[in-house]
């Protein structure tokens, strides 16, 4: 943004993309895995940070797009067999939907009413899982079998069981996400966002219809973290209410605020660290959430930029 | 048991849930009607009432009303203690803006939710009443505790509405709360009266949790039901009205307790939840408050 150089930028996330295809190769299995996880839950927290850092609403209800995703994708090949890419479609579909429903509504509101809007339409939803766990196993969950995640394509099969193939597909999904993102906040939409971030009342008196740039923001923001969900469903073979409780709205707010809200890298650089220090401490303690906590607390008193906001602002001002 | 009498008891079961529900909410409602945050750990403080009560009344020996009263005193002013530090230590530094102190409450709610556990540990522990009287009624027998609770909650109640009125501390929460930079520029110390009212919100809580206590055990994760009632509560109410925090609170209870006997308490959640979220996007000033200035 600003007035960057666009072949800069654009190295910059080619280099990462590229980066992260060479760890493939390098990576010890079972940081393999961990980084898998980690792309996958990256496009979580981009889709947020689309909301979160550019249009400015704070939602403390992501967890029920993700989870759409992910009960879109899990529950349309658990119970009708289908197959690996209509059922991530089946996943994306269901949580635009949804995000076009929840907008529509909490939009009505704005500050700290839509943040307890969201956080309650989320909670309906997480309660609306465990209540109908006839279908979607409730707490306990539901396993896909392996058999079920293999992507056949002519004569070639693609098993996402596999951890090259897994580890594959998370980074093809992040590269795609990463780059729509991009292009979305280098666009005239992406700056009537940022717009309306800094100065709605300005924004409306200039012509733009503010809503439905939100609305817009809403339902791609839902989407792609549907797209996470999904991916995360099939990836990983497990779909459970966990992933809808408020635990899974506050984690990609924390992942954002780390990396930096309004960075396009920012939420993988915040996801990745905040997953490597819970990985390491988790070897001295369980106090898994205490950490969580006290991050929150740094995060919003010290550095309210996040790791490349800060860096941003001192040293690389083009950074985008 | 006849349909009257099992009407009779949940309406007696839902005007107790009705009478904690009323102190917590208004606790969180006087800390987002003067200072104007939402403070999401308002369910742990709550939760920490009730774990300290319990490690009072077993640290103290004796006739189990001597540990309850005890338990009375120290658990809420341990707790109200714990408030003002977070509010002294890192809301104030946060210039109370609305955003940055939901995101630091969260964090606190999982500082003091993981401390519990590792402290005080998973299980649920109960606290003895300090009587056990019970009232005979025609069709069955009622705890006479439980009635005490209702008694000792509408007391605390009126206590709290006289302070506000007729006080001059009540005055200058007041002030501050209508407009806070004429407050401060009449030589309120602004600060102090936030830090105060960040404290009594949270003793309220923990007050309410106390006693509550000897009828629902005291565990880790007990804080997490009556925050989102509480935001039901308040949002039903009106935001910083008090009158409008206890009806709402007494109708909640009520239904609450009625509707749970009758149908799934998961479906009642969806229910109630549903509703507030819809009066809070389509009416967002509640069903007894009036529009914001």
């Amino acid at each position: 943004m600003r007035d960057a150089s666009p072949a800069k930028t654009y190295a910059l996330h080619v280099g990462v993309i590229a980066l992260l295809f060479v760890l493939n190769f390098i990576l010890p299995d079972y940081h393999q895995g961990l980084f898998a996880r980690i792309m996958a839950l990256a496009v979580f927290a981009t889709g947020y940070n689309l909301l979160f850092g550019y249009v400015g609403l704070l939602s403390l209800g992501h967890a029920m797009f993700f989870s759409a995703g992910l009960y879109g994708a899990g529950l349309t090949v658990y119970h009708l067999g289908w197959g690996v890419p209509e059922a991530f479609v089946a996943g994306v579909a269901c949580g635009a939907l949804l995000a076009l429903v929840i907008g529509l509504l909490a939009l009505r509101t704005s500050g700290v009413a839509f943040m307890i809007v969201t956080m309650m339409f989320a909670q309906v939803f997480y309660l609306l899982i465990l209540y109908f766990a006839a279908w979607t196993g409730g707490d306990q969950g539901l396993v896909i079998q392996q058999a079920s995640r293999v992507i056949s394509i002519g004569g070639a099969s693609l098993d996402l069981t596999n951890p090259a193939v897994r580890y594959m597909s998370a980074l093809a999904l992040f590269s795609v996400v990463l780059l729509v993102t991009l292009a979305v906040v280098r666009s005239r939409f992406g700056r009537v966002l940022v717009a309306i971030r800094e100065n709605e009342e300005r924004t409306k008196m200039l012509g733009y219809d503010t809503v439905a740039n939100k609305l817009a923001a809403v339902v791609t923001s839902g989407a792609i973290c549907a797209a996470s969900g999904a991916a995360y469903a099939l990836l990983f073979g497990y779909i459970g209410s966990s992933f809808a409780s408020v635990q899974y709205s506050i984690l990609p707010l924390l992942w954002v605020l780390l990396g930096g809200a309004a960075t396009t890298l920012g939420p993988l650089v915040g996801t990745l660290f905040m997953y490597y220090v819970t990985d390491i401490t988790s070897g001295f303690t369980s106090a898994y959430l205490l950490i969580v906590g006290v991050a929150l607390i740094l995060l919003v008193l010290f550095a309210p930029k996040g790791i490349l906001g800060s860096i941003r602002q001192r040293w690389l001002g083009w950074l985008p | 048991m006849h349909f009257g009498p099992h009407l009779l008891l949940a309406a007696l079961e839902g005007l107790v849930t009705s009478a904690v529900l009323a102190l917590t909410a208004l606790g969180l409602s006087l800390v987002f009607g003067v200072m104007r945050i939402v403070n999401v750990a308002h369910g742990e403080f709550f939760m920490l009432g009730a774990v300290l009560a319990w490690a009072v009344s077993t640290a103290i020996s004796g006739h189990p009303a001597i540990g309850f009263v005890a338990a009375l005193v120290i658990a809420p002013l341990l707790v109200g203690l714990v408030a003002f530090l977070a509010e002294w230590l890192v809301l104030r530094r946060l210039s109370y803006n609305p955003e940055s102190t939901i995101v630091a409450t969260i964090g606190m709610l999982y500082i003091i939710q993981q401390l519990a556990l590792t402290f005080y540990g998973p299980e649920a522990r109960p606290v003895e009443p300090p009587f056990s009287y019970r009232i005979l009624l025609p069709w069955f027998g009622y705890s006479g505790y439980k009635l005490s609770v209702v008694a000792a909650s509408a007391l605390l109640l009126v206590l709290t509405w006289l302070v506000l009125t007729r006080t001059k501390i009540g005055m200058i929460m007041r002030a501050t709360q209508y407009d806070r930079e004429t407050a401060q520029a009449f030589g309120i110390p602004v600060e102090r009266v936030y830090a105060g009212v960040f404290a009594i919100g949270a003793m309220l809580a923990a007050i309410a949790a106390v006693l509550i206590v000897p009828i629902s055990q005291a565990h880790y994760l007990m804080g997490q039901d009556p925050l989102l009632l509480s935001f039901i509560v308040v949002i039903i109410g009106g935001l910083g009205s008090l009158r409008g925090t206890v009806v709402a609170a007494v109708l909640i209870g009520l239904s609450d307790g009625i509707i749970s006997v009758f149908f799934s308490p998961t479906l009642a959640k969806i229910i109630a939840t549903l509703v507030v979220a819809m009066v809070l996007v389509f009416r967002p000033q509640g069903l007894f408050g009036s529009a914001q200035r």
